[in-house]
């Protein structure tokens, strides 16, 4: 492999990963906030679908970007109204809402399947496309590529830097302080519930729109996105920045088995394709280990000074949820 | 009207039920669908004859077989969403048996039934995995059990692709039927097999009993909604988590089984039809009461059946079934949540 | 600022939390308010903080009403209140903990904040880090916080709920220092306790409270008896300590070292015979916490060896104690205790060993009945726990233990019950003790742990004293002693550790 069509390949990589890059994020600034939208899987079908069909009807790639967000935005509205002020479950009413948003999805794209419409084109960024190497890594994208790198800090910044982001820590971890320093929980919670909606229906169109064109129904190949994010926000222990980390290395994962394929013959392409998925578990199981309890009884036994240098690599790696994450709150 | 009782909770039911009819009516008719010739088709698709009458109690079998395992881990506090893999895994280990026994002289009565055994068994193992996850490893059972679903299609698709494809080469369509005689008996005519529908029934009437008159089915209860709790009271928590996990596989892989013996007859690269995830959907929706979840598995089942038409008679997709579905647990879960909310205020 | 507050009244379904409330409490004082856990001390504060909103009554600051329907409008009306656990963000640096609630832009100025927030500690004395985190801080700091966070704001009234509950002593004389100081600069102080002690030596007047009604108001010098008969309608003596005989050793505790990630307990010898009690005190955070979890068998203690009765339980996990006899009973009811949902039946079910498969509803519901009747749980068989008050609840933890034992572990027995149910549980406690089973607890309460243990075994940051005698110990001693203070003239060690 020459090393132009390495970097080709690593561009490929980032461009690949800004669907997810979106999911994830949305996925992070909701689950700060407390409410946990477990619906990703259906809702990225459902907005590719529809934003798909409506850039096709309209011609317009805008208003298709617009209609995925938006379907993203009412799907996170119907949890936040469920969960919030009625009370149910999250995770109940957010699987629920998978299994509707992705059977609505086949049910109402039937008629658009295999249509083709605008599609996105990639802008090179004057000036900065010329540095060698990272110029064609990083800047012969398109334009959600761009937002992608973006959306990593002005979600970062949001939350570590300004006072909004602040109090969203607050409702997140103790929404009780958070209310008597006059936050209204509630009604905050419903906002980046639905805007973090509104990143994921993102998520969807970018797929439907660049990353993965076209509306092919039950084989587009996105069932199984939303879940994969969902992992990746808990790996990327609800910080924006070791989210992207988490996104770049599915995607880089993802690429190399498709590079590797011809190499390994004897292996069914199917067998490569879930091959994140495995991962997925062992990473999540890095993640979580620290937290069960034998592994803690296990620690006591061993010696001082390797169980130190242990109990802190769990520590690093640990990642502990919002702890109000799923707990409906309520001034009394 | 809202009040705790039971007709009011009907009445209520009723109400997300016409809810969930409306919006599903809507959206046919922004998808310029014709909802009352849907309906009708649904309906005649499902009890129009007896062989359709049969075919929705064979898609009934593997689906409330399901949902009795899920009672037991939505008891035990836990989200078992891997239970479509422990299904899949229960097909494959089923496949496997009738495949190494079916030139042997071993009678065929005793295949089926081994089959089904390991069925079983491989449904029970791959729960036990979730659970160990779980348990041992601090990982949600809802990561690592969607991760095990997809790992599970991936075996399956390995299998009929690779070691076990049919003579020539490897399809789509599965593997190499099995002969008649490694079928389970049916009734002549019809695709039902009594035993499989014995074997649903006596399954959920089990999970009744044993989560309502059984101290173990108490104790899984009582680590389901407060394990912290349970732990101080002198109860083997994890042992629990691992034995509803495991129970809920023997199900699951009898599912599994099922699919293999009764429906297919081989194995094919979606063997669980989606009913791991369906069973979710009417646990939910009885409430995770055992004694609902057989009249609702049999609607469920019959929405299934019904729409299979729907593509060639009016060119709908027949992912509306799947719609309706999912839109009456959402209704009835909202109009539980307004109840509540009126309750409280009162 | 003067604070009116007009025949306030709040109800919680049938209960009359505050029925028609009447005060007046004029600028530059500090008043107490007065009564016993569940009097309705706490609901009469948080309806004047915005917290939560009164059914009838006014509300005036001033002379002017005003309306208050949240915690920001009575933070810009000036009012602010100090919770009891105090409301802030444990995993959050102290400096956005401060900032957190300030009006501004979107960003916020920490250059300001933070020289504001090094000189309102300087000036009250207080030795915070801006950049420390508040899970690293002990509950009288994380008060000295939210005091600072509330004076930052501009509140001219503050309003402090129950503060001297886990705080060492020293912390106490400087946050009663620091109430003295903001009331001579001009600022109403509302100082909510059950303790008569505190009002006594801080409150220039005090009001006090029961079931829901304003019974009496008085002034300071106060007349404790009197205050007492307004709390309880009725003279309360609290029985004479009657030692029981002790027994054989229940638990012996051989160079036992418990750890847990932040802290580490140095190692502990102490034999405890049956029949004994012995209290643990401490501030909250100190030790005692992983100390009787470790005697439990719910931690494994990293050195050390446990006997409980003859044997050796080094190690082995918590149901090995369980069936050797050791009963736990945990400080959050309804999170570790009881199990939400399930009936008091279903509990006593399940909390009976080895039995067969299907369960006998109605036997188990006759034993319910009779086990109900002799604790006195105010309740019926198929009662869902999350339905009983505070003290069913503990008296129904209580009815679970096992019997006989030879020993009893509780996390705060009595925290947030009322007198009489304190009276009561400790009575079964006791009658415990005379059967021959030990007892170790631990308490926020030093006057329940000197009226009720033995002996005492004090924790400050890591250490843990030798055992004292609690009959010769007083509540001074003892709060000096939590706090790290004296340690060296008592226990005749080099140094004082809180140097």
């Amino acid at each position: 492999m020459t090393t132009d069509t390495l970097i080709i390949g690593l561009a490929g990589v980032l461009a690949s990963a800004a669907p997810v890059l979106f999911a994830v994020l949305g996925e992070t600034i909701s689950e700060r906030a407390g409410v946990i939208n477990l619906s990703m899987n259906g809702t990225i079908l459902l907005a590719a679908m529809g934003g798909f069909a409506v850039s096709v009807s309209t011609g317009s790639l805008f208003w298709g970007f617009i209609t995925g967000m938006i379907i993203g935005g009412l799907v996170a509205l119907v949890l936040a109204f469920s969960s919030i002020t009625l009370k149910q479950s999250q995770v109940a009413v957010g699987f629920v809402l998978t299994m509707v948003c992705r059977d609505l999805s086949y049910f109402l794209g039937n008629p658009y399947m295999g249509l083709t419409g605008p599609r996105l084109s990639s802008w090179s960024i004057p000036v900065l496309k010329d540095i060698p190497i990272f110029g064609a890594l990083l800047f012969r994208q398109d334009y959600l590529t761009y937002i992608s790198y973006l959306g990593i800090i002005i979600v970062w910044v949001w939350i570590y830097k300004t006072r909004p982001g602040l109090i969203l820590q607050g409702i997140g971890e103790r929404p009780a302080s958070a209310f008597v320093r006059g936050a209204n929980v509630n009604r905050l919670r419903y906002i980046y519930t639905v805007l973090g909606g509104a990143l994921i229906g993102l998520a969807g169109v970018t797929y439907s729109l660049s990353v993965k064109y076209g509306w092919k129904g039950t084989i587009s190949g996105l069932d199984g996105i939303g879940w994969i994010a969902l992992s990746i926000t808990i790996f990327g222990g609800w910080d924006p920045i070791r989210a992207a980390f988490g996104c770049y290395l599915f995607s880089l994962l993802q690429w190399l088995g498709l590079v590797l394929q011809p190499a390994l013959p004897n292996i069914p392409s199917q067998v490569l394709q879930v091959a994140p998925f495995p991962l997925m578990i062992l990473t999540l199981l890095f993640v979580n280990i620290g937290n069960a309890e034998w592994v803690e009884r296990t620690l006591a036994a061993i010696p001082e000074p390797s169980r130190k240098a242990i109990s802190r690599l769990l520590r690093a790696l640990r990642a502990s949820p919002p702890a109000a994450l799923g707990v409906p709150f309520e001034s009394e | 009207m809202l009040k705790n009782t039971r007709w009011a909770n009907l009445l209520i039911q009723l109400a997300a039920v016409l809810m969930a009819l409306l919006l599903t009516t809507l959206i046919m008719l922004a998808a310029d669908a014709p909802p009352l010739e849907a309906y009708a088709n649904i309906i005649k698709g499902s009890f129009g004859s007896l062989d359709r009458i049969s075919k929705v109690l064979l898609s009934w079998i593997p689906l409330l077989l399901t949902t009795a395992g899920l009672l037991i881990t939505f008891s035990t506090g836990l989200w078992n969403i891997g239970v479509e893999g422990q299904i899949v895994l229960g097909a494959i280990a089923t496949t496997w048996v009738l495949r190494l026994f079916q030139d042997s002289a071993i009678a065929p009565g005793w295949i089926i039934f081994l089959s089904i055994l390991a069925g079983m068994i491989g449904g029970a193992i791959w729960a036990s995995l979730a659970g160990a996850l779980k348990t041992f490893g601090g990982v949600n059972e809802i990561f690592g059990g969607l991760g095990l679903n997809f790992v599970a299609t991936a075996l399956t698709l390995w299998l009929i692709f690779g070691p076990w494809k049919r003579p020539g080469v490897g399809s789509m369509s599965g593997t190499q039927p099995f002969p008649e005689e490694l079928w389970l008996p049916q009734i002549p005519d019809y695709d039902l097999s009594y035993w499989a529908l014995g074997l649903a029934i006596a399954s959920i009437v089990a999970v009744y009993f044993l989560l309502q008159g059984t101290y173990f089915g108490l104790r899984l209860k009582a680590v389901g909604k407060n394990f912290r709790a349970a732990h101080l009271l002198g109860i083997p928590t994890w042992q629990h988590m691992m034995a509803a996990f495991f129970l809920c596989g023997i199900f699951a892989g009898a599912a599994g089984a099922m699919q293999v013996t009764a429906v297919y007859h081989r194995l094919i690269p979606s063997i669980s039809s989606g009913y791991g995830y369906l069973g979710l959907l009417v646990a939910m929706l009885v409430n995770y009461q055992a004694i609902w979840a057989a009249p609702v598995a049999l609607f469920y089942a019959a929405l299934n059946i019904g729409s299979i038409q729907l593509p060639i008679v009016l060119k709908m997709d027949s992912s509306l079934s799947g719609v309706l579905q999912g839109m009456l647990v959402l209704f009835v879960l909202m109009v539980e949540g307004i109840r509540q909310r009126y309750l409280r205020r009162t | 600022m003067k604070v009116e507050l007009k025949a306030i009244h709040k109800s919680f379904g049938t209960v009359h939390a505050n029925n028609n409330i009447n005060l007046a409490i004029q600028a530059g004082t500090i008043q107490g308010i007065l009564g016993e856990n569940g009097a309705g001390k706490s609901t009469l504060m948080k309806v004047l903080s915005g917290f939560i909103q009164e059914d009838e009554g006014k509300i005036l600051l001033d002379g002017k009403p005003i309306s208050v329907r949240s915690p920001a409008d009575a933070i810009q009306h000036g009012i602010g209140m100090l919770h009891q656990d105090p409301l802030d963000f444990p995993p959050m640096r102290i400096i956005d903990n401060f900032i957190v609630g300030r009006e501004g832009g979107v960003f916020p100025n920490k250059k300001e904040a933070r020289k504001d927030f090094i000189k309102l500690a300087n000036e009250f004395d207080f030795a915070l880090d801006p950049e420390s985190y508040v899970d690293s801080l002990t509950v009288g700091e994380r008060q000295q916080l939210e005091i600072l966070r509330l004076l930052w704001l501009g509140v001219r009234v503050l309003i402090l709920d129950e503060p001297t509950t886990g705080i060492s002593a020293l912390q106490k004389e400087k946050l009663f220092a620091t109430l003295k100081t903001l009331a001579k600069q001009g600022k109403t102080i509302i100082f909510v306790s059950h303790k008569l002690e505190d009002v006594e030596q801080l409150c220039n007047q005090v009001a006090v409270l029961r079931q829901g009604i304003l019974v009496g108001e008085a002034d300071a010098p106060f007349e404790i008896d009197k205050l007492v008969e307004m709390m309880f309608s009725k003279v309360i003596s609290v029985e004479a300590k009657q030692p029981c005989p002790f027994g054989n050793s229940a638990l012996s505790l051989h160079n036992f070292v418990v750890e847990d990630y932040r802290l580490r307990l140095e190692s502990v010898d102490l034999t405890l015979r049956a029949g004994e009690v012995i209290g643990l005190a401490g501030m909250e955070g100190s030790g005692q916490r992983p100390f009787l979890r470790a005697c439990a068998g719910l931690l494994r203690p990293t050195q050390g060896k446990v006997i409980v009765g003859e044997k050796d339980l080094t190690g082995k996990p918590y149901l090995a104690y369980k069936n050797h006899g050791v009963g736990f009973l945990p400080a959050s009811r309804l999170e570790e205790g009881l199990i939400p949902g399930l009936s008091l039946t279903e509990h006593f079910i399940l909390a009976e060993k080895g039995q067969g498969m299907f369960i006998d509803r109605e036997r188990w519901e006759r034993e319910t009945k009779e086990r109900i009747t002799s604790f006195n749980i105010r309740g019926t068989p198929l009662s869902p726990v999350e339905a009983l008050s505070g003290g069913n609840q503990q008296r129904a933890l209580l009815a679970l233990l096992n019997s006989p034992l030879s020993l009893i572990l509780l996390e705060h027995p009595t925290r947030g019950l009322d007198i009489e149910s304190v009276i009561y549980i400790w009575g079964k406690l006791k009658e415990r003790c005379r059967q021959g089973t030990a007892i170790i607890f631990v308490s926020a309460d030093l006057e329940e742990i000197l009226q009720y243990s033995d002996r005492v075994l004090v924790f400050f940051s890591g250490r843990v004293s030798p055992p004292l005698d609690a009959s010769a110990t007083s509540v001074e001693q003892l709060g000096q002693l939590i706090g790290g203070k004296g340690w060296a003239e008592k226990f005749e060690q080099q140094g004082d550790v809180y140097a």
